[in-house]
Order: C-alpha cells, then structure tokens, then sequence
C-alpha cells in the first residue's frame, strides 16, 4: 500500500508552520535518514542560509543492548555550533518518541541550545515518551501492525506496510 | 584454534581474537563504524552513551602502554567503567592460573574482557570457558594474532590510498615474531590488495611464508620497489633467541627504513609503524617524522577501530524483545 498522503501538500503545510520561527534565526537538523531528506527540501524551501546539520542517533538507541549496532550507521555532523541557537530538528516520522529522545541527547552533547522545536512530515501517534511535535506535515491514524517508512531521496515516497505478528 | 569461536549461532561477532576467518564484509562493517566512531573523537564531549553501565577489564599479562590507553579510551568513549590489571605483577606472581583469575572477574561481573597474553591461543582458551553474556577481545596473544591491530591498520590505509585492489603493500621487518604482521596479512588478504609483500631476512621470516598469501624478498631495494604502503614492524628484541641478526647496525643497514630506501617506493606511499619505535633500528627518524608517515593517525584511529569493535560485540547480546523500530 502507498501514499495515502500527498508529500508535497504536506511539505507545504510544514513550510506554513516554520515561517513565523524564522525570525530567530533558526538552525535546522535532520535525522537520518528520512528526516534528513525532509530537512533538505525544507532547507531549500525556506532559502536558509546556515548549512544543514544531520544527526545519526545509531550511538544512542535505547535498545543497543537488546537490537545492536546498526550496521549502516552514518556519520553526524552539526558544521554550526548549536550552543545558545534555536533548533528545528526535523524527522520524517513520529512514533513511539524514542529517537526524538535520543537525538536530544545526542544534540546536548554538541552544546546546550536555546530551544528546541520538532518538525515532522507524519505524525502518527504510538508515542511513548512525553514528546510531542511543533510542526506536522500530516497526522496519519495507524495500526499496531502498521509501518510506514519514507523512500527516497531523488523523489520522496511513503510506504505503509503490514507487519506481522 | 578455530575462527567458529568468534561467533554465535545467529553468526554475529560476539569476541574478536582473531582476524582469521572474518568475511571482508564483517571487516568492512568495522571499518564503516569505525569512521562514525572517529567524528565522537573530534566533538567537545567525545563521548557516547552505547555501554553505560558496562564493566570493562583490561587484562594485561605483558605489559603495554599505546594499546591499554587506547582501549581504555575506547571504552571510556563508548561511557563503560574500565578497570585496568596489569597481571603480570600482581595474582599470576601469587601462583593463580589464567582461568581462575577470569573466574574471579567473572564473579565481579565483567562485560568485556581486553586480554594480553605471551602465550599464542590464549584469547580461544578463555572464550571457551567464559559465560555466555561476557565478551572478549584479543589485544594480543603470543605471536598469534593482534586483531584490532590489523583492523586500525586497514582502517589507515583505506583513509589515505583508498580502493585496496589497486595497491601494493609491503610488510617489513620481523615477520617471523610479529602477531601484528599475521593479522595485517590475514585483512589485507581478506580485503584483496592488488599484492602483499613481506620483507626480512630469511632469518626473521616464517617457514613457507607464501603460505598465508604473500610474496617474500630478502632484498628492501626488490621488495619496495613502486609499493603503495610500507609497514614496518618492530624488531623484537625480546623475543629474539640466539642470533637472527648479525648485528643492529647491519640490520638498519639492510633493512632499516631510510630515506633513501623510501625513494624506491611510489611517490606518494605512506609509511606506517605499530609503535613502540626502535628509531635508528628499523626505521631513520627522517622517515617516522617526515611527510610520509601516518604513525601517529595511526593511534588516533585505533580508539575509533576499538570502539567499533566493541560496540559491534557487544551490541544485542540481550535477548530480543521485540523488532527494530
């Protein structure tokens, strides 16, 4: 099954939302590797003129010990110093919470930031920390059993998939 | 010694004693990891949260400076408690055997063990008897294998040459003594090298040496000639027994790394050396210091290379509960 979501309708809702957090000079971060497809296109969308950050928050899984090292991880890269800015962490979709946890800690190591707002092209619900997002490309309802996973980069794609079990 | 000792069932990495038997795809998972690894390094807080809570000990029955540091800066990194036991001053003297001192580091529950033995096998010999939760990595045994060694070697190469099909490598010196040497052929053979030379005097080099992949000179001027990289190895004095060589001058003579002998290798070959340096022995102090060498981003990147190994070994030993999300 795919898109049942139109990307570009909902990229455009996002650029929406970013545009009054503008003023403050914000620096975006994508995750990989989906989210940092997103930031990418919004980058451009929004003519940023401080190059783009990318986080892989592979060191900093909670679930190292029960899953292991991803073995394609990438490297992560903040080429502008976060400390005192205002962060707009990108990722392309919002589940259970847990990466948006990690790339936090992640962030902190680099410096301390003066805030943090979290962008997302899917929300989907499942959350199970208490992190909630700034700015939603497009709330999509779906089941235990379902996955959706983002195909890129040339042209973004998404992909709802059946899980078993 | 069988390399199947490495794995588990599932044919994950869960010890490293060995480079014998690694697929070149689990060396180049290493590496790939090993490069995200060398970023932490670089950053204001070089550290990150993978083995919070995790018992590291260092077990060192020969001494050493550069590996124990790098290992512990590695597990430190990677946020591990280490403890470091140079046994060959401590139980070992009081008469313990090997196995009853890993027993006792058991009971404190130990994750990892970083062992250093002077006895070949003696890494195999513990995996055996460890618990199925703790790992080991051999940082050393006899004149077996020094794993992690010929990794971080690899990893330098691939960062200043390249593709490994389109180079020529010459190994040099005390192949005959060298752990270091064995594990360097063993990844280099694995990640195919266009050619693997090894130089020394008949003296120094193991019979049937072509064995294991390599082609032998007795000749520095034949043997260097157009390589890509040269790695020179430490002549171990203390492993030396009766006379090997005529004399320390006349080996430096032969087989000591000059300039001169530098400028028969291709124009932009990198020079690498596994420290501790012999200078004036194995290689000119022109050469360890010059534009050519890459000694010293040898060290830097053997803690990246020790933290990707430990992080691979010791990542999913929990029982899954549940897929990757």
């Amino acid at each position: 099954m795919t898109a049942v979501v139109d990307i570009e309708t909902a990229m455009a809702r996002m650029v929406e939302q970013l545009h009054p957090m503008l003023k403050r000079r914000p620096l975006m971060v994508g995750i990989h590797t989906g989210g940092v497809w997103v930031a990418e296109r919004l980058h451009t969308m929004l003519e940023l003129a401080e190059p783009l950050g990318t986080l892989d928050i592979s060191f900093y899984r909670d679930d190292f010990t029960r899953i292991g090292m991803n073995p394609q991880v990438r490297t992560s890269h903040l080429p502008v110093n976060v400390e005192d800015r205002h962060l707009i962490l990108v990722d392309d979709v919002l589940h259970t919470g847990r990466t948006i946890r990690a790339a936090l800690n992640e962030i902190f190591d680099y410096g301390r930031p003066a805030s943090v707002a979290l962008a997302c092209l899917i929300e989907r619900g499942g959350r199970e920390l208490p992190i909630e997002p700034q700015v939603v490309g497009e709330h999509v309802k779906l089941g235990k059993n379902q996955h959706v996973k983002l195909l890129g980069p040339e042209k973004l794609e998404l992909r709802i998939q059946e899980v078993n079990g | 010694m069988k390399p199947g000792l490495q794995f588990d069932d599932a044919g994950r990495l869960r010890h490293l004693l060995t480079i014998e038997g690694l697929s070149r795809q689990t060396i180049l998972e290493i590496l790939d990891t090993a490069e995200s690894f060398l970023s932490v390094g670089e950053r204001e807080i070089k550290k990150v949260p993978l083995l919070r809570g995790k018992t590291v000990v260092n077990l060192f029955f020969e001494s050493s400076t550069r590996t124990r540091t790098t290992f512990e800066i590695a597990a430190k990194r990677l946020s591990a408690d280490v403890i470091n036991l140079n046994v060959s001053v401590s139980s070992t003297s009081k008469g313990e055997t090997l196995l009853d001192t890993i027993r006792n580091l058991e009971a404190m529950h130990t994750d990892l063990f970083v062992v250093r033995h002077a006895e070949s096998g003696a890494a195999h010999m513990i995996a055996r008897h460890l618990p199925a939760h703790a790992h080991i990595i051999n940082a050393g045994d006899g004149r077996h294998a020094h794993p992690t060694q010929g990794l971080l070697d690899v990893f330098t190469i691939r960062r200043y040459k390249g593709e490994f099909n389109k180079l020529k490598v010459a190994i040099v010196g005390d192949i005959l003594h060298s752990r270091v040497a064995r594990s360097q052929i063993h990844a280099l053979n694995a990640l195919g090298v266009a050619e693997l030379r090894v130089i020394a005097p008949k003296t120094l080099l193991p019979t049937a040496v072509e064995k294991l992949g390599v082609r032998p000179y007795t000749r520095m001027e034949e043997g260097l000639d157009g390589v890509d990289v040269i790695m020179m190895l430490r002549l171990q004095r203390e492993r030396m027994q009766g006379a090997l060589i005529p004399s320390e001058q006349e080996y430096f003579n032969l087989y000591g790394l000059t300039p001169e002998k530098l400028a028969l290798t291709a124009k932009d070959a990198i020079v690498m050396h596994p420290g501790p340096m012999n200078r004036g022995l194995e290689i000119d102090s022109a050469v360890a210091d010059g534009p050519q060498s890459v000694i010293l981003p040898q060290v830097t990147y053997g803690i990246a290379v020790r933290m990707a190994v430990m992080a691979l070994i010791m990542g999913g030993s929990a029982e899954p509960a549940g897929g990757r999300r």
